[in-house]
């Protein structure tokens, strides 16, 4: 390769390449819309929503769907499309900050677990191990009831449940890199421990990464609405997904059918849209695809 | 001038479910301050096990079961972790054998120097980058401020070997350990790269260990040659005397195996490959393939006697095989 050679890896037409690999699948680029779409609305929560989510309104209580309320409205009289999009705020939130944490945690630990190898890494297996043995909604369930369910105890209580996951995930890529001649050439010109695990070996384990955490937001965001639905997740008086669902289950009976269908909606597609998503960064981050980036 | 590495006695076993492999047994060379030393030895001769224990680098299963390195009058085996990694890649540093895979897929190549520059000598940022390029330069990579920012899959072999080479040299270390630096590189690039190590080495004053198969890579750039078979030092000498003279019957044989265009002499392979190293015989390990194998070379071990001025060879009949010319 000459200096005069052509540049093929030029920026135009790097991101043509990249465009190009994203139209090839319209099924995860749909479901990346989707899921901006929802992280606008939440963010511009105020300007998109008609309606005050928390003003009761005597006069509109059950309303159905019409041209004033899209959704309709719950038993208060409150606009149901402004909660759902004010719901959006918290539960993308919580979902988030519950698998940043996990990822974080879990790419540190599983890093210096699979890294050191030997007993260390015995130990801390059979720890995931034993955590992973409960199933992860029960766990989460007895972590909010022992530590109380606010907001940012439902957040911890997911992320504990996730951690083994990554942490088993990073240890698992780490076991296969440290053999990498690269972790070698690292080790031969004298880097200290902590930064060949952590600048030059755990970039290299990201892209699994990426996609394990974004199929986990999907679960993360399932978790929490499922934990809100039973009560020990947020609670009431404030808009989330999973409370308005089970508020809505409520009035299944006399009729009011919208009160559950569209809250359980958005939690579906919310949920799909982030699988799709991670399906596809799946095959994005594909390491036979790494040469062209 | 004192020797700059002098490897005694070093032995290193490998822990195998059948037991230790002696991967390298007791083996014994030197290298003095600015010279070029070839080690040279089929696959599995123990070549890059040895310059891996130089660093200190054996890792499980594989143990250094015995022998002293002492680099520059310091036994490295008495020195902390901590100290032995200040001399990794500062005064000892490895060009490893396939530089596209010894890069780091997601670091810059400029960027995996430059930190080089700030983990030994502590440098800002700015100033490791200038003389990152200023490295790059010095192994003649064209246009370095754009090959700095690619990563190694954007660049051709030949080119991934210099900016290995620009990562070793960086620190000015006084020993270059360079485990094949040439396989996988065509023939001219081959040249270009070896021409570049002889040169950048008689201009920094740095030693160089280069581990090869090749004799013709000896004969091109090296001052002094160590022969190693299954594990042992067989012979050790001037590069000239390794191909006008011969001692160890491998030595010879590995010189008959070079290929000439220039003489109409046949080639001769080699028969037979390297014994294994779990359990191997106890009398000389080069015995099941030799010619003038006798019953002494079956029963006791050859050691390493020096012959001449710093022509040593581990052979029972090394005389009289001397004596008898490179007819092999």
């Amino acid at each position: 390769m000459s200096s005069a050679a052509p540049n093929i890896a030029s920026k135009p037409a790097q991101r043509s390449l990249v465009w190009r690999r994203i139209r090839r699948n319209p099924l995860s680029f749909g479901a990346l819309c989707v899921i901006v779409l929802i992280i606008l609305a939440a963010i511009f929560a105020p300007i998109v929503a008609p309606y005050d989510p928390d003003l009761p309104d005597a006069m509109t209580a059950f309303e159905s769907v019409s041209w004033a309320h899209p959704l309709g409205t719950d038993m208060y009289g409150r606009d149901q499309l402004s909660r759902i999009i004010y719901a959006a705020r918290v539960d993308l939130t919580v979902a988030f900050a519950a698998t940043a944490l996990a990822v974080a945690v879990g790419a540190v630990f599983g890093a210096m677990v699979g890294y050191a190898g030997g007993w260390v890494d015995n130990v801390a297996m059979r720890v995931v191990d034993a955590v992973m043995a409960f199933p992860a909604f029960v766990l989460a369930m007895g972590i909010t009831a022992a530590l109380g369910n606010s907001t940012v105890n439902v957040a911890l209580a997911i992320s504990i449940t996730q951690v083994p996951a990554y942490l088993r995930l990073i240890r698992g890529e780490m076991l296969r890199i440290r053999e990498m001649e690269y972790a070698d050439a690292a080790r031969t010109v004298g880097n200290p421990p902590w930064r060949i695990v952590f600048i030059h070996l755990l970039p290299n384990c990201l892209p699994p990464l990426i996609v394990q955490a974004t199929l986990a937001m999907g679960f993360a965001l399932l978790t929490m609405a499922a934990l809100s639905f039973i009560g020990l997740g947020i609670k009431p008086p404030q808009a989330e997904w999973g409370v308005m669902t089970a508020e809505g289950a409520a009035q299944i009976v006399t009729g009011e059918w919208w009160l559950f269908l569209f809250p359980g909606l958005a939690i579906m597609i919310t949920v799909l849209a982030f699988n799709l998503v991670g399906d596809g960064l799946r095959d994005f981050l594909d390491p036979r695809m790494r040469g062209i980036r | 001038m004192s020797d700059l590495l002098e490897v005694s006695d070093l032995t290193v076993h490998f822990q195998s479910d059948a037991g230790a492999i002696e991967a390298v047994d007791h083996i014994n060379f030197t290298i003095r301050r600015g010279e070029v030393v070839g080690l040279v030895g089929e696959s599995g001769s123990g070549k890059s096990v040895s310059s891996f224990a130089v660093l200190r680098l054996i890792r499980r299963p594989g143990e250094v079961k015995s022998g002293s390195i002492r680099f520059d009058g310091v036994d490295l085996a008495t020195l902390t972790e901590e100290e032995m990694r200040r001399i990794r890649g500062a005064k000892i540093s490895m060009i490893s054998q396939s530089p596209r895979t010894a890069l780091n897929p997601v670091i810059p190549v400029g960027k995996q120097i430059s930190r080089l520059f700030q983990v030994h000598e502590g440098v800002s940022g700015r100033a490791a980058e200038k003389r990152m390029l200023e490295m790059l330069d010095l192994v003649r990579i064209p246009d370095p401020k754009r090959r700095a920012a690619q990563y190694a899959h954007q660049l051709s072999g030949g080119m991934c070997q210099r900016i290995m080479i620009a990562m070793a040299l960086a620190t000015s270390p006084q020993l270059l350990i360079a485990d094949e630096p040439t396989t996988g590189l065509d023939v001219s690039i081959a040249a270009r790269i070896l021409d570049l190590l002889r040169e950048l080495g008689s201009k920094t004053g740095a030693a160089i260990l280069l581990i090869t198969h090749d004799l013709g890579v000896v004969a091109e750039i090296c001052d002094r040659v160590v022969v190693m078979h299954a594990g042992q030092v067989v012979e050790s000498a001037p590069v000239r005397d390794i191909f006008r003279n011969p001692a160890h019957p491998y030595t010879r044989a590995l010189v008959g195996s070079i290929p000439r265009v220039d003489r109409d002499v046949t080639m001769m392979p080699i028969p037979g490959s390297v014994p294994s190293l779990l359990n191997p015989p106890p009398g000389c390990r080069y015995a099941s393939r030799c010619d003038h194998v006798t019953e002494e070379c079956r029963i006791t071990r050859p050691s390493l006697v020096l012959r001449a001025t710093d022509h040593a060879v581990a052979c029972h009949h090394a005389e009289d095989l001397q004596a008898k010319g490179v007819a092999a």
